[in-house]
């Protein structure tokens, strides 16, 4: 009422708020707290409160799940909402997600819509499959003429997110032409159609690029160079997948100058590389300094390489070892601990550390480890500590109560 | 007055500690032991020829059990709500007795059958006795929720009063006076059901590789306490090649059927340990079994969603993949994966499979390769694992795949390497996959990298002899991490970049917020459960947001609304 006072607006004599002439702008603010479904209702109440509903700002974000009842358990957006929001609010929208299953009619689904938002000035654009990546499962052209959509009608596209689709090395070329003032962040990881040329075009043009997560394939020497030349602003964040295509396969090397480059240009890039290696192709890797911040061994990794980690990763913040066979880490561990001394952060699966080692380790971290998730088989007895006082050390060097990880014993 | 007396085995399939029993018999005029044999086994049809063998065995046995004093098991075929006012008034019963079921289902039978007794006059003696504690005294210790956490519940654990002595055993003294109308026709009307009557072809079946039944409960455990005790040792056992096979010590089928009292083994562990180790105080690992098995009963007590994702508040809503085709190649063991498909087979051949195998095709199926729900893997547990009991089941695969319970989700189970490490000769693939025995080891467990004339000289072609690997795995490991962590990163609304962070910090491991809690910033000098357990109210709220966040969300909006505002920062869905 008092509001209403101040802006003139006309009110009812008796007490309390008259709802239907609350100004737009709190009903804006009110309507921005409600889920979807709850402003759908409150749409129905009355004129004002449906012209509400419609009001640009709320049409900001959407994300669209597009799931099938034959292969999700998920609801999907309804189809009269999808239609909807294409005829009346493709034009405010800026930041827009796809969620799809695993089915192909999703993907397509997702296509279609994509090829219709040619009103758009997208922001942000996000492809996420969450089951199998059914994205790939379109035929190339179909989906690569619905993202160039976007591409060429957005123009200020910042965000793009595109991770396991068949996106290719000529509509790389058109985002670059529309966006390259604008685009500040690329995930793009398993992108098989890609090559390492396709990239590197995106990094010589795009100067704002600030976080880039590919495939390891894509990396090259002139990437990193480009990514850290004079006009280009200081990278993030760098995510690179290791992933091994078949048994026995050779990967490249990157040279030691090309990753100081790219320190000297950005010195608090964090490196994130995830490995999904066998054993033996660990070859090239860790020979050299590498400023990985992030590391994480998806499969088997040998006590060899670890060693290795130890001393060629001197910035190293996180390590998390899916597997590493039975053999006991103690050296390579307390080494880590030693020379990486940003480390706060590190999970132990399948691996073997006696009790006396993972001791050590935790003293020399001391309390910068704030993850500490070790599973409860990798700690060996031994003759100093057994299974049932090592937690009550280790927390002693933590300074906060600690437990390894519980797997359920039927 | 005549006191008619019944007793109704369920579970509890077992005259040693079985307290309902015990207390009914006093002061009875008659008693009759009787089993109903419910179309519908334990709310669920979906019962393989294992279990329903190892159940006929118990019954078997209970019924060899109560001849020897005189007495005879009765089974009643049809669902307990038509059989007990017929019972009641055959009989002239006036009292009942069984031993409490705490899952959710067992509750709501036994409601309606209480009702039944108490319009029909019959006095109900019901006794806990399936599980270690009185479950409800657990939850209300820590503020009516039940602990989501391991940890959290071994915290409630000691301060619980101790555990009761089992009853003494049923014996002809016990009895005493208490007389079995028994007819003539008692076999034919009452007599335990074959496996052909129930409809199951027993053509080719083999020896059960577990007999079910109390005198096999009982012999298994002595020999268990003996084995520990000649070891000395009572560490958890490293994983080696023969652990995957049936141990003749093994004992959980029959905690799981009641052949074995959970207190009985609980005392005997006690006294073992205090005889070998001199009287100190066992640690709570020695009962890691038993524990497990309780904290998943204490978890599922109040919550019959349990063994759903939709509609369960301690499930995370993952978006699982529906393949049924997948599936099936699964649970019958036509992966590709050796190592898969022998814990598969030997699951449906045997009925039991070592817990680190079931974490190794848990794995496989949910969040390590096909990304398929564990609602899938449970049913098929519940139908082949001879010791899947609802809570049980249920619990693990959500644990397994990283559906609840705070887990980290980034240690994967290779279906290569893991079989590998574990038994490095391959003789457990060769004796459950006889068509690979031709294999060296070299290539046992990866044969589709066995070059040609390998192949050829195994009498083996990968493709036509046997499937070629499903999936590869690498890929899929690789995908199915970042769904992980995507839908973790939902929950936990984390914007950083590590891996482990993701996972949204358990309420109730007494980490930094339980010390900033306790004012001094020191470790108590007690043990630290003492501080954990003192949480109590605090801690269900924290709890009950987290599961809000779990439920209300992901029901609602199927996602949790994210300030898209903040997509330019940092990790937008790294």
């Amino acid at each position: 009422r008092h509001y209403c006072d101040r802006l003139n607006f006309p009110h009812s004599d008796e007490e309390g708020v008259c709802w239907e002439c609350l100004p737009q702008e709190i009903l804006l603010h009110i309507f921005q707290y409600l889920p979807l479904l709850d402003r759908a209702f409150a749409s129905q109440v009355c004129r004002r409160w449906n012209q509400a509903f419609h009001m640009p700002e709320l049409w900001r974000c959407f994300e669209f799940e597009l799931n099938q009842p034959a292969s999700s358990y998920l609801k999907a957006t309804h189809p009269d909402l999808i239609k909807q929001i294409i005829k009346r609010h493709s034009n405010h929208l800026q930041y827009v997600s796809f969620k799809v299953d695993s089915s192909r009619e999703s993907a397509e689904a997702a296509c279609d819509i994509l090829s219709q938002l040619v009103n758009c000035s997208l922001k942000t654009l996000g492809l996420i499959s969450t089951a199998r990546p059914s994205f790939m499962e379109l035929p190339k052209s179909h989906f690569i003429s619905a993202l160039t959509v976007v591409f060429v009608n957005s123009k200020s596209l910042s965000s793009l997110k595109i991770d396991d689709t068949p996106v290719d090395d000529p509509s790389l070329k058109v985002l670059v032409a529309n966006n390259s003032d604008t685009l500040k962040l690329l995930k793009m990881s398993s992108c098989p159609h890609v090559s390492p040329a396709g990239i590197l075009c995106v990094a010589d043009q795009c100067h704002g690029l600030r976080e880039l997560a590919l495939n390891y394939h894509l990396l090259s020497d002139e990437l990193l160079i480009a990514l850290s030349s004079e006009k280009h602003v200081h990278l993030e964040h760098l995510r690179i997948d290791v992933v091994s295509e078949n048994p026995g396969q050779q990967f490249h090397t990157i040279k030691k100058s090309s990753w100081d480059a790219m320190v000297r240009h950005s010195p608090k890039f964090n490196l994130v590389m995830y490995f999904f290696l066998y054993e033996d192709e660990f070859g090239p890797f860790f020979r050299d300094e590498l400023p990985v911040t992030h590391l994480y061994f998806g499969r088997s990794v040998s006590k060899d390489v670890l060693g290795r980690v130890g001393l060629t990763c001197p910035r190293l913040v996180e390590l998390v070892v899916c597997a590493n066979g039975l053999r006991p880490l103690d050296e390579e561990l307390i080494r880590i601990a030693q020379r990486c001394t940003q480390l706060s952060a590190i999970g132990l699966g399948e691996c073997e550390v006696s009790c006396s080692a993972f001791v050590e380790f935790v003293k020399m971290c001391g309390d910068r480890l704030t993850q500490l998730s070790i599973m409860e088989e990798v700690l060996v007895p031994d003759h100093r500590y057994g299974l049932d006082d090592i937690h009550w050390e280790v927390s002693k060097h933590l300074g906060r109560v600690w437990f390894p990880d519980m797997m359920p014993t039927w | 007055m005549v006191v008619n007396t019944i007793h109704w085995f369920r579970k509890g399939l077992r005259l040693h500690d079985n307290a309902a029993l015990r207390d009914s018999i006093r002061g009875s005029d008659t008693l009759r032991c009787i089993y109903i044999l419910d179309p519908w086994f334990a709310g669920s049809s979906n019962v393989g020829i294992n279990r329903w063998r190892f159940l006929l065995q118990c019954l078997e046995d209970l019924d060899s059990s109560l001849r020897k004093i005189n007495s005879r098991l009765f089974v009643i075929r049809g669902q307990p709500t038509d059989v007990f006012p017929r019972l009641f008034k055959e009989w002239h019963i006036n009292r009942l007795s069984y031993e409490y079921d705490s899952e959710p289902f067992g509750k709501e039978r036994d409601a309606a059958i209480q009702k039944l007794a108490s319009e029909a006059g019959v006095e109900l003696m019901v006794r806990i006795s399936h599980t270690l504690y009185n479950l409800d005294k657990i939850i209300e210790l820590n503020g009516g929720q039940p602990p989501l956490t391991y940890k959290r519940f071994q915290a409630l654990i000691n301060h619980m009063e101790p555990v009761e002595l089992p009853t003494e055993t049923i014996t002809a003294e016990v009895i005493k006076k208490c007389v079995t109308p028994i007819s003539d026709d008692h076999d034919d009307k009452y007599g335990v059901p074959s496996l052909e009557e129930l409809g199951f072809e027993t053509d080719g079946l083999t020896t059960a590789v577990w007999p079910g039944g109390e005198t096999e409960a009982l012999m298994r455990l002595e020999r268990h306490l003996e084995r520990k005790a000649w070891v000395a040792n009572f560490e958890r056992p490293r994983m080696n090649a023969n652990s995957l096979l049936a141990s003749p010590t093994g004992l959980s089928p029959y905690l799981r059927f009641g052949c074995l009292s959970c207190r009985l083994f609980y005392f005997k562990l006690t006294d073992l340990y205090r005889k070998v180790k001199k009287n100190s105080t066992p640690p709570l690992s020695l009962y890691g079994q038993l524990l497990w098995r309780e904290f998943f009963y204490t978890t599922a007590t109040n919550n019959p969603c349990f063994d759903k994702m939709d509609g369960n508040p301690v499930c995370v809503q993952i978006p699982w993949d529906r393949n049924p085709e997948a599936l099936a190649k699964w649970a019958e063991g036509r992966t590709g994966f050796p190592w898969i498909d022998a814990i598969m087979t030997q699951l449906r051949q045997e009925g039991w499979i070592h817990h680190l195998a079931r974490h190794g095709v848990a794995c496989f199926l949910t969040r390590g390769d096909l990304w398929i729900s564990w609602e899938e893997g449970m049913k098929v547990f519940e139908e082949l694992l001879l010791d899947a009991d609802w809570s049980v089941n249920a619990g693990s695969w959500m644990w397994l795949s990283c559906s609840s319970f705070f887990q980290q989700f980034f240690h994967c189970y290779c279906p290569v390497g893991f079989g590998r490490r574990t038994d490095p000769n391959g003789d457990y693939i060769r004796r459950y996959l006889p068509i690979l025995r031709g294999y060296p080891a070299k290539y046992i467990y990866d044969p589709w990298n066995a070059p040609e004339d390998v192949q050829k000289a195994a009498k083996c072609i990968i493709g036509v002899h046997y499937p070629k690997p499903m999936v590869n795995h690498a890929e899929a490991s690789r995908v199915n991490v970042e769904r992980m962590k995507q839908i973790y990163q939902q929950l936990s609304c984390y914007r950083g970049l590590g891996l482990l962070a993701t996972v949204p910090a358990n309420p109730n491991n007494g980490s930094n917020a339980n010390i900033v809690n306790a004012g001094s910033g020191q470790i108590p000098g007690s043990s630290v459960e003492h501080t954990s357990a003192q949480e109590g109210p605090s801690r269900t709220g924290s709890l009950s947001a987290t599961c809000w966040i779990f439920n209300t969300s992901y029901e609602k909006h199927g996602w949790i609304p994210l300030d898209y505002i903040e997509v330019l920062s940092p990790c937008f869905l790294f």
